[in-house]
Parts: structure tokens; C-alpha cells; sequence
């Protein structure tokens, strides 16, 4: 078994054969773009493209600037798509869904499973880099495969058993590319195709897969699974991954899905590399070979699958062996939703606006709750522009989690007489600002 | 999603909507912490996208208050997440079809 839809299973043979199908669409390039919403069509264009010696390419977001800058990065890029229109001006390829796709039943005549090689570049992911332009990644198949193999390790998955992998998340997202996508292929488990939202969806989608059966999620999409006060299906295994979860909600997820929860750390450029049980350990446990090394106030990790030696933008604490602890983020970075950026980087690009002649971002009130979403807001002078302009014009630059709230029009930033600009006054100048603005 | 027609649904394009409407704003500037006041939202604003600025994030908060609120729960598959958040008026419709508290 390969997948399941609805519930319904979709054997190995059709996915060999819908691969055989969608390669020759994809034309001559070397890069696709795979924006398919449905997990078993994009593990179709996954495959079609390994077979094809295409490169996957997966960007955080899909912003008009940065398919412009895709572009310039590959030329000969298209577009795979799995939906009616597209906005993405890229050549268009779209997933052929009348050719009996994930069709259950019906196994043809056996195939030979295509061999890639492990040297192979499979895809490639992008960070927001610090200005401007998206950073390329590269991902070779071999290490990725090497990374899954850990990670069915360290999930504790039996080999042998089959289990269906129920995600929250897009597959085009790392975490979501590997435990939803290249985990279930490479080891033997299913992906489950769709990709449920709201809570009421997450039940009924984990009680039509057949068990054993595995949710791979979010603590934002988890906190609203606790909320909605639905009953969860029996599931054998929860996996949570893009911010830490607090002991007290990890203990309420494995009571209410009686279930065994464990939480992934990782991040786009080295992949997963660490597993804990969060009941039982705040520790993080290292996959094996991955090493991380304190370099002055930074953290760095290498070796193992992890493909260059990597600054990880979190404050560790690196403990004996192969554990460490979590103690936030760095200043600058920005993560909301599992999606990374940071502050110089929105910065930069608030201040490429036409009009705008200063302008910051800052970290929104962290004392709301762990479980809340914490956003951004940004100060900005911009005689002549107002806020709704700002906001369409970031819009087409930033990925919309990390748009402004609040945004605020003020007539100078606080600067020093260096120029430089203090996170306090930054912070103080919005209050103030929020206070004095007529809204409620 | 049943078809059950609740003993509190409203009839569609009476006054109840436009209360209902302006009772959802203001959950929505609560629950999401908006700067723009309840009243200032319009009934046929877009709330997604590029009128209220509102990301998924802020569409499964918003789902929690509707299902504590009104006893809904929202679906993906039983309308278009798109359709039920093009407008307060019709997000305000589908509570009102579908509610049970």
C-alpha cells in the first residue's frame, strides 16, 4: 500500500504507472516547480522528476517576487499544478486528473522500480536569506533517504508494519516534505492524500485511515484540535513539529488521542536532525551522526545527513552526547506558523517600497500564551502612502503570516544619532502609537 | 455537516443575519486581536486575502470561536473554505444554517 484517499488505498503499481504518465508532461527542463495541494499528486511529480533527473524546487512562499526570482534561478523551470488556475507565472503543467490517478484497484502488469541514484539532486528548498533574494538549498537523494531512515528509527515505526501517515501540513513545507511525503515512500508506510484543516477535517480524515496510523502536525493546528473539545480517533502516533510544545499541552494531546506524542526539530536547511518525547524529557536527542558544535554565541550543525555545516537560528544548549535543550529563538529570527524569515530580511524588503522612507519591523508581545500565535508589526514613514498600499504592496514581497499587525504610519523612527534603532524605542513608539490610534 | 434545520436559524436576508453579521465582527476583532474596530468591518468585505488581510492561521482561530460560540464546525470539504470566508455576511449565513447553540 503507497496511499490512501479517502480512506481508500491506491496500490504501488498506480503510482508507478501515474509516474510513467505525468514524466514526459514535464517536458525537457531540469527544474519543476510542484505546487500540486494534493500529497499523492505531488509525490507523483516527486518521483516523475527523480526519474527524469529533474529538480524538485520548493520555496517557503509563493509570492509574485519570489516566482520572479525562481525564474532567474531556473530558467527552464515549470510549473506542476493540480488546481483549476494558477497565478504562478511559470510555464504550466497541470496534473493530468482525468488519466485514472490514484485510481484504487486495478493493479497493472508488474514494473520495475526506477533506481535513483543516491549522489542525485533531488530538490532543492529555499530560506528567505537576509536580503532579497530566496537562498537555494540542495538536497540529494541519497541523504534524504539516509535522513528518513532515522527518522522511522527515532519515531519508533516498526518495520515491517505499514502505517498510514494522516498530515496537517503541505507537502512542499520541509517538515511536511519529509514525514508526509519521502518518510511514508521511503520506508514502506502510506501517505494519506489529503490534507485536513479544521479540527472536525483532522478527525475525520485520521478515523477514515486504517490503523496503525500516524497524525504529522502543528502545535497550532494540535491547540485546535484540544479547543474544538471534538473527540479524537484513536491515533498510534502524533508527530508536531515548527515550535516547541510545553509540557502541559503534550501531556493533554496524549491523554485526549490516547495516544504517544513526539516532537521533531529541525529546520528547512539540515532537514529533521532531532527527536524528544516531550512528556517524559525536555532534552532533545540528536539523530545519529549529526553533531552540533557552539561556535562563540551560535550553534552550528553538521555532519551526518545534514548537507553543509548549518547556523541553527535557535538559543541551545548543547548538553553531554547527543542531547540538548531549546532556549528560543534568536533575536532576529522570525518564525511564525513554521514558516522562517527575519527581521532584516522584512525590513529590507519594506524599505524597497516605492514611498517608503524608513521603516521596521518588530516582534509582536510574547507574553500572550505559548499557544497563541505570536505575530509581527512594523513602524513605517511614508509621507504620501497609506497603510492599505503598504500592505498590498508587501504582499506581493512577503509571505501574508509574517504582513504587519499592527502597521503603523508614524513621521520619524527613533533612531540614534548613529542611525541605529533600539528595539525598546521601536517597541515604545508602537505602544504609544497603538494607544493614541482610535481603533476600539 | 447534517441537514437538520436548527430551532434558531434565522430566515436568510432578515435583520437576524446583519445582527448575526455584526455579533461575528466582533468575536473576530476579539479572538484575532485586530486593529480595525468591528464596526468598520463591512458585511461583504472580503475577510481572506487581500480585503481583511486574514491568513489561515487566523481562519482556524476564528473556526474555534464559531464552534464554541454557535456549536459549528467547520468543514473544508462540506463547502469552500473560500465560499464560507468570502464575507462576513456569508460566513454569518452558514453559522446561521448550521448552528446549534
Amino acid at each position: 500500500m503507497l496511499a490512501y484517499r479517502a480512506g481508500k488505498p491506491v496500490l504501488a503499481s498506480q503510482f508507478l504507472a501515474d509516474v510513467t504518465r505525468l514524466g514526459p508532461l514535464l517536458g525537457d527542463g531540469g527544474h519543476v516547480l510542484n505546487v500540486c495541494a494534493d500529497r499523492y499528486r505531488f509525490a507523483v511529480g516527486l518521483a516523475a522528476g527523480l526519474v527524469g533527473g529533474k529538480v524538485s524546487l520548493l520555496p517557503s512562499t509563493r509570492t509574485p517576487a519570489v516566482i520572479a526570482h525562481l525564474k532567474g534561478f531556473a530558467p527552464d523551470a515549470v510549473c506542476l499544478t493540480d488546481e483549476d488556475d494558477s497565478d504562478v507565472e511559470l510555464p504550466l503543467v497541470r496534473f493530468p486528473d482525468d488519466a485514472r490517478v490514484a485510481r484504487p484497484g486495478k493493479a497493472s502488469a508488474s514494473m520495475s522500480v526506477p533506481q535513483i541514484d543516491a549522489g542525485q539532486r533531488a530538490a532543492f528548498v529555499f530560506t528567505s536569506g537576509s536580503t532579497g533574494a530566496p537562498v537555494p538549498h540542495e538536497k540529494t537523494f541519497g541523504r534524504l533517504r539516509g535522513c528518513m531512515r532515522l527518522e522511522r528509527e527515532r519515531l519508533g515505526l516498526t518495520p515491517g508494519i505499514s502505517y498510514a501517515i494522516v498530515a496537517t501540513v503541505p507537502p512542499q513545507h520541509m517538515y511536511g516534505f519529509e514525514a508526509s511525503v519521502l518518510l511514508p515512500l521511503s520506508s514502506g508506510n502510506a501517505l494519506c492524500t489529503e490534507r485536513p484543516f479544521y479540527p472536525a477535517d483532522v478527525c475525520a480524515v485520521l478515523a477514515a485511515a486504517p490503523r496503525p496510523r500516524v497524525l504529522v502536525t502543528t502545535p497550532i493546528h494540535l491547540r485546535a484540535l484540544l479547543a474544538s473539545g471534538l473527540a479524537i480517533p484513536d491515533t498510534d502516533l502524533i508527530v508536531s513539529a515548527t515550535a516547541p510544545l510545553s509540557a502541559q499541552l503534550a501531556r493533554e494531546i496524549e491523554r485526549r488521542g490516547a495516544t504517544r506524542l513526539l516532537e521533531i526539530y529541525g529546520s528547512t536547511e539540515t532537514g529533521s536532525i532531532a527527536v524528544r518525547r516531550t512528556t517524559e524529557s525536555e532534552e532533545w536527542r540528536l539523530f545519529p551522526g549529526v553533531t552540533l558544535e557552539p561556535r562563540a554565541e551560535e550553534t552550528w550543525a553538521h555532519g551526518g545527513h545534514v548537507e553543509q555545516a548549518t547556523r541553527l537560528c535557535d538559543v541551545i544548549e548543547v548538553l553531554g552526547g547527543d542531547r540538548f535543550l531549546l532556549h528560543g529563538r534568536v533575536a532576529d529570527l522570525v518564525n511564525i506558523a513554521g514558516k522562517r524569515s527575519s527581521l532584516g530580511y522584512l525590513n529590507h524588503q519594506l524599505n524597497s517600497i516605492p514611498g517608503v522612507v524608513d521603516g521596521a519591523f518588530f516582534h509582536g508581545d510574547a507574553d500572550t500564551g505559548e499557544a497563541t500565535v505570536t505575530r509581527v508589526g512594523a513602524c513605517v514613514v511614508a509621507p504620501g502612502l497609506d497603510a492599505a498600499a503598504i500592505a498590498a504592496e508587501l504582499r506581493r514581497r512577503i509571505d501574508p503570516v509574517f504582513l504587519p499587525r499592527p502597521l503603523l504610519l508614524v513621521p520619524s523612527l527613533p533612531r540614534t544619532s548613529t542611525g541605529k534603532l533600539p528595539e525598546e524605542a521601536l517597541r515604545s513608539l508602537a505602544a504609544a502609537e497603538q494607544k493614541s490610534s482610535p481603533a476600539r | 455537516m447534517t441537514d437538520n434545520v436548527s430551532p434558531l436559524r434565522l430566515p436568510a436576508g432578515s435583520a437576524g443575519i446583519a445582527a448575526l453579521s455584526r455579533e461575528l465582527a466582533g468575536l473576530i476583532v476579539t479572538a484575532l486581536n485586530l486593529e480595525v474596530p468591528a464596526a468598520d468591518i463591512g458585511p461583504d468585505q472580503p475577510l481572506y486575502g487581500e480585503g481583511l488581510g486574514l491568513d489561515s492561521i487566523d481562519i482556524l482561530e476564528i473556526a474555534l470561536v464559531v464552534s464554541k460560540q454557535y456549536g459549528v464546525q467547520l468543514r473544508a470539504d462540506s463547502e469552500d473554505n473560500e465560499r464560507i470566508f468570502a464575507s462576513l455576511r456569508h460566513l454569518a449565513e452558514y453559522v446561521n444554517a448550521h448552528r446549534t447553540k
